[in-house]
């Protein structure tokens, strides 16, 4: 059992998660005590869960305080003396529901989902946002307090608010997603980790919500983004490939196919939305591989579609990107020009784009000073490496 | 909030004899101070000499005490700084990780305090 379901466990009466999570390691330690000399017992989770018990009620009663604990000791002595088993599946979802809950502030929502669902630790969840270990520490506590003391309960929510609180999960498990992507280009390997996880937590809520189709959208879009992980970078020189110029051969064909599968199914459920127009965009990219073209039209007419679904910087900066293609560069450059350089002044893919046309405009000077703007906003060595070359040749192509 | 942001590099970033036009990624650096002052939130800055150039001094029981070189013998040197001014913290590491030492050394990060 993964420590999530654990600590979904334990914490869905009590709404405890701090608690939670510190009687579930307290048992971890009495384990590595253990059973090294007694032997593994025969259901190691289950020994797991009520040595946890046992100490959250220890606990509990050693703090000796009025009669708002009394419930918790009752409840959590009840349980100890129950110990049947439980539906895990319906636990996760309520944990991962509580994580992104309206009420808890929008920045804790992903990295409260990483740390009580697989684990994570603090210091690493701040790398991954880029965030002060200290400063994400106090958020999760935050976030944790107010599930205790504020009354969030554990509970999967009447059908009619569901659709709108699973989309905050699926917020947060896709922002866990592209954190994990923007690093895949460094070499330390780390947080490609957390875009494996993000997938796992998606296929979870597929799993528990098979009726859902953006959980569909949002998990194919993620598999069609991992087929090409092995295209991304030079197989020589480790350098960035852009999606133009990747070996299509090196795309993963049953990473492809499961995707292309998932998308099949969530367009039978209904309901259009921002991750299944995502999912479908990457499918007409995927089909490349078979007819060695792009179908420019079919993915301008998406991402129109995404602008208006998803009204952000980033869905309209791609729709430029797209039109270039799907008609001309003027076309897309005017499309730029609609977007305030106010809401951009230190957004990478804005200037980066704009570089890329302006140069393909042959407007040599305005393009030079778009793409330093970009290899100054770019985060890792990687693409500053290619955005540089790329700025390079233009001043060199005279 | 203003914050500087300590840029720390290995010695062979600096230039050899400290000519800033042969450091590999000089061009970095340029890109990367203009998309602070075309953002706006660049208050000021410099690029060091390379720390052989640095001078230590100390006064000890009323006495000076110099030596050569910087003050602390580390792989990574300071080998320059900005101040900027963001909203927070949060901000202010979103350009301290775009910092082309970030890469290659390392970048702290300090709130300067209110006067």
């Amino acid at each position: 059992m993964s420590y999530g379901k654990l600590v979904a466990l334990l914490a869905v009466r009590t709404r405890d998660l701090a608690g939670a999570e510190d009687a579930l390691s307290s048992a971890l330690v009495r384990a590595l005590e253990q059973w090294p000399a007694g032997g593994v017992p025969e259901n190691p989770d289950a020994w797991l869960l009520s040595t946890a018990r046992r100490i959250a009620v220890d606990h509990w009663r050693r703090l000796e305080t009025a009669q708002a604990l009394s419930g918790h000791v009752e409840l959590l002595a009840r349980e100890r003396v129950a110990e049947t088993e439980p539906s895990f599946a319906d636990e996760r979802l309520k944990l991962l529901l509580v994580c992104a809950h309206p009420s808890i502030d929008v920045r804790a929502r992903t990295p409260l989902m990483l740390q009580t669902v697989l684990g994570l630790d603090a210091r690493r969840i701040g790398s991954a946002f880029l965030v002060a270990p200290a400063t994400m520490g106090q958020r999760l506590s935050r976030a944790k307090a107010k599930i205790r003391d504020g009354g969030i309960r554990f509970e999967v929510p009447a059908l009619d608010a569901l659709p709108r609180r699973i989309d905050s999960v699926l917020d947060a498990i896709y922002a866990a997603y592209t954190l994990g992507w923007d690093n895949a280009f460094s070499d330390d390997g780390k947080t490609n980790a957390l875009s494996d996880e993000a997938i796992w937590l998606a296929r979870l809520i597929v799993e528990l919500l098979p009726g859902d189709a953006e959980a569909k959208g949002l998990l194919a879009l993620m598999l069609f983004s991992e087929s090409r992980r092995p295209a991304r970078r030079d197989p020589i020189s480790g350098d960035y490939v852009d999606l133009a110029r990747q070996d299509t051969g090196l795309w993963s064909e049953p990473l492809i196919a499961e995707a292309e599968q998932v998308v099949r199914s969530a367009g039978s459920a209904g309901e259009l939305g921002r991750y299944q127009i995502e999912a479908a965009i990457q499918a007409v990219h995927a089909a490349r591989r078979l007819s060695g073209s792009t179908d420019w039209a079919a993915i301008a007419h998406l991402y129109l579609g995404l602008t208006i679904h998803l009204r952000t910087i980033g869905a309209r900066v791609a729709y430029a990107a797209v039109l270039s293609e799907a008609e001309n560069t003027g076309a897309a450059l005017r499309s730029l020009a609609e977007i305030s350089e106010e809401s951009v002044s230190h957004y990478q893919p804005y200037w980066a784009v704009r570089a890329h046309l302006l140069a393909l405009a042959n407007e040599r000077a305005a393009a030079v000073s778009a793409f330093e703007r970009a290899i100054g906003l770019t985060e890792d060595v990687a693409v500053r490496c290619y955005l540089a070359k790329k700025k390079q040749a233009l001043l060199e192509d005279r | 909030m203003q914050f500087m942001i300590m840029n720390y590099v290995k010695p062979r970033n600096f230039a050899e004899h400290g000519r800033p036009e042969n450091d590999p990624d000089g061009p970095a650096w340029g890109a990367y101070t203009k998309a602070l002052t075309e953002s706006g939130v660049m208050v000021g800055g410099a690029a060091l000499q390379p720390e052989h150039t640095a001078t230590t001094v100390r006064m000890h029981e009323g006495r000076r005490d110099l030596h050569d070189g910087p003050y602390a013998e580390t792989k990574e040197q300071l080998g320059g700084f900005y101040l900027i001014e963001v909203a927070d913290l949060d901000a202010a590491l979103e350009w301290a990780a775009r910092n082309p030492a970030a890469s290659t050394g390392a970048v702290e990060v300090r709130p300067v305090m209110a006067m």
